[in-house]
């Protein structure tokens, strides 16, 4: 830090929603590192810039804070990276401080706080124009005066001030930090009076703020129509999340295909080749193929976040997830659910509270992902009468919409009772700013969607990889005698596994076949589809394999089996790449042990419910 | 001067001054949570919306910041309604 050869690091701080996050991005653009803090499951984003002297700075993107006594695991990490105490991270040689110009007389409070450090700083008052917009004028030179540090003006989003901002920067890192230890903290109410006091100096006129944000509320939040414009919009998202995919789940399928018809032509026949193609590509593909889903998804979540309306979703939301324990906050991560768990499980680092996390964390693999369509479509294809009920609705789709409805209401009742036993204790409140609407950034949107798949690609893709080579082996060795007279499957040791399971899934309805397709379906569950073709030696592309497996099921299954079959893949954690996850986001075993449990345990008993009172009223 | 209430008892439309923040029981850092993000004695309030499900919580704007909260947390802070001079909506709720 104190050679002037090394680079220094300079962070940016600031409040959540004064538009850091857009400054850093407008700064530093597609040069972000995305990583983890040790230790912690908060994000680090850093980015090299060269100053016009020449000199190179590491900028730090900080969780946004309210304040240096930290209510989160993402504050904490705020406050001790500034007080040089964090793993990972030098302490910064200046602070960039981001404040909302509409925001003034709230973010000045924690701009004041922050200088007590003794960190040379340089505050960006940005959101000028929207201040300006709404009839806030500002006099910055008075502002610079009274704080004695360098204020600029920017609009991150237009990348106005952005050179007036880095042009401090190198005199800030010269400025040697004038106290290693912050000043006596003065009390919080002694820094809002100050801070007062310094608003009603430097602000010329009020304006009229959140104009456009109260009359966009008066209907959004409205008792009524609120929850039906919720509604709408997600209903709106998901059937988006299902027709815009299409397309490209199709492409990628077809470039899998392909893919392994050249490996065919280039490799003789035997183990390599069959490691590539029905090991890695068809396993790996199967996962992969929902990248779409999964992206189309996380587009709608990042422009819900960017735009402000999910913390009024988690506003309307609230009152339900409290009466389980939860908090709105919980929403978000359960939405993203309904596409893969994964990213719901990632995005629950929103939560603060680590019961609430944990919670969270536990019945997010109750939403139905996309991965269980392939599953419930074929079966509901096979046993599902198709005719109408009432006359308007289908027996098929009132049999999915069902399985849907069991897993979000298993979801709330799991956590009501997890909440009352393994991780029982105070809950956190909801306390949330609601900031005022903005229009997406194309810049903020495309960074975002970037980030996340691309997270999801890593934690995913390896988790994915090992398990589909893992499970290949199973499934390939040993391999059938010269006289085999039944699928190779049977031979392998996935099929020794599937049938001591046997023993164990009798009691539920299943039978041999359904236990040894379980097996390789804890690569995801879709593929206990392809399991299935395979035991039934059913040959063909996925959907004729499909087609046939529905008359093959008809005439192999009793109805009960395929109901339990059904509750089953409700409540089933088969997924490795989700349990892996959890085990690294709660980094410990034995909450991921305990998922793995209990919902095994729930789906024994589900099926075995279902099977025996399918049974009893059928009289079969 | 109106009489004093809790700002959880209050409905959209209605502003108040905040008169006092209380600590919560039990320890938590609630009341200065409140105090960072501009809540403080003095400071004139204005609740905006509530929620769809028994109105709880609700939306307060303090400064140029909307806070969304729950009621029994807003039980902390007690506040002396004002009547406001804008016409229709806001309404006087004591005397």
């Amino acid at each position: 830090m104190s050679a002037a050869s090394l680079t220094a690091t300079v962070a940016v701080v600031g409040n959540p929603n004064a538009g850091k996050t857009s400054l850093f991005n407008a700064l530093t653009g597609a040069r972000q590192k995305v990583g983890n803090y040790p230790g912690v499951t908060v994000e680090r984003k850093a980015a090299r810039l060269t100053l016009t002297d020449g000199r190179t700075v590491d900028l730090v993107d900080l969780p946004g804070a309210y304040s240096l006594n930290p209510r989160s695991p993402d504050e904490e990490v705020t406050r001790r990276v500034l007080l040089g105490a964090q793993a990972g991270e030098g302490r910064p040689a200046a602070m960039v401080c981001v404040v909302d110009a509409t925001n003034l007389r709230n973010h000045l409070r924690f701009v004041l706080e922050l200088k007590q450090l003794g960190l040379p700083m340089v505050v960006a008052l940005n959101m000028i124009d929207l201040a300006e917009r709404d009839g806030i004028r500002i006099d910055a030179s008075r502002l610079q005066e009274l704080l004695g540090v360098p204020v600029v003006t920017t609009v991150a989003v237009r990348r106005r001030g952005l050179d007036a901002l880095l042009a401090e920067l190198p005199g800030l890192i010269d400025t040697a930090a004038a106290t290693a230890e912050p000043a006596v903290k003065a009390d919080v109410r002694a820094l809002n009076a100050q801070a007062r006091a310094i608003a009603g100096q430097v602000l010329v006129s009020e304006g009229q703020g959140r104009k456009v944000t109260r009359a966009v509320d008066a209907a959004v939040l409205h008792p009524v129509a609120g929850p039906v414009i919720l509604a709408a919009i997600l209903f709106f998202m998901f059937q988006a999340v299902f027709a815009w995919a299409e397309a490209p789940m199709t492409w990628i399928e077809d470039g899998f295909a392909a893919l392994a018809e050249w490996m065919a032509s280039v490799l003789p026949d035997g183990l390599l080749l069959s490691l590539i193609n029905d090991g890695i590509i068809n396993g790996v593909g199967s996962v992969i193929v929902f990248l779409p889903q999964i992206l189309i998804l996380f587009f709608f979540i990042i422009l819900l976040e960017q735009s402000g309306y999910m913390t009024r979703a988690a506003f309307m939301m609230d009152r339900l997830m409290a009466k389980v324990g939860l908090n709105g906050r919980a929403f978000i991560p359960l939405l993203s659910s309904f596409a893969c768990a994964i990213p719901g499980i990632m995005a629950t680092r929103t939560i603060d509270n680590p019961r609430d996390r944990l919670t969270t964390m536990m019945i997010a693999p109750l939403m139905t992902c996309s991965a269980r369509l392939p599953v419930y479509t074929v079966i509901i294809a096979a046993f599902i009468p198709d005719r109408a009920v009432g006359g308007v609705f289908g027996l098929q789709g009132l049999v999915m919409f069902g399985l849907y409805v069991t897993g979000v209401l298993s979801a709330l009742l799991v956590a009501w009772v997890l909440r009352r036993s393994v991780t029982k204790g105070a809950s956190q409140t909801f306390l949330i700013e609601m900031p005022k609407y903005q229009l997406p950034v194309v810049r903020d949107v495309v960074l975002g969607l970037w980030q996340r798949a691309l997270a999801f690609l890593k934690r995913a893709g390896t988790i994915i990889f090992a398990t589909t080579v893992v499970l290949w082996v199973l499934a390939s060795f040993p391999a059938p005698p010269e006289n085999a007279d039944k699928p190779a499957i049977e031979y392998s040791l996935v099929g020794r596994i599937g049938g001591a399971l046997e023993t164990v899934l009798k009691p539920i309805g299943f039978n041999r076949d359904i236990a040894i397709a379980l097996v390789p379906g804890m690569a995801a569950r879709e593929v206990a589809v392809s399991a299935l073709g395979m035991m039934y030696s059913l040959e063909g592309d996925e959907d004729q394999v499909a087609m046939s497996l529905v008359d093959r099921l008809r005439s192999a299954w009793p109805l009960p089996t395929a109901l339990a079959f059904l509750a089953w893949f409700v409540f089933a954690p088969q997924c490795f790449a989700t349990l892996a996850v959890v085990r690294r986001e709660t980094n410990s075993w034995k909450w991921m042990g305990f998922m793995m449990a209990y919902l095994f345990g729930l789906a024994y008993i589900a099926a075995g419910a279902t099977y025996w009172i399918s049974r009893a009223i059928l009289g079969v | 001067m109106s009489e004093p209430v809790t700002l959880g008892a209050m409905s959209p439309g209605q502003r108040a001054r905040i008169v006092e923040i209380a600590a919560e029981a039990g320890g938590s850092d609630l009341h200065l949570r409140l105090y960072e993000m501009g809540f403080d004695e003095g400071v004139e309030v204005e609740i905006l919306h509530r929620g769809p499900i028994g109105g709880d919580p609700i939306a307060v704007q303090v400064g140029g910041m909307v806070v969304a909260m729950r009621r029994r947390d807003a039980a902390l802070v007690t506040v002396s309604p004002v009547v406001a001079p804008l016409a229709g909506g806001a309404r006087e709720a004591a005397e």
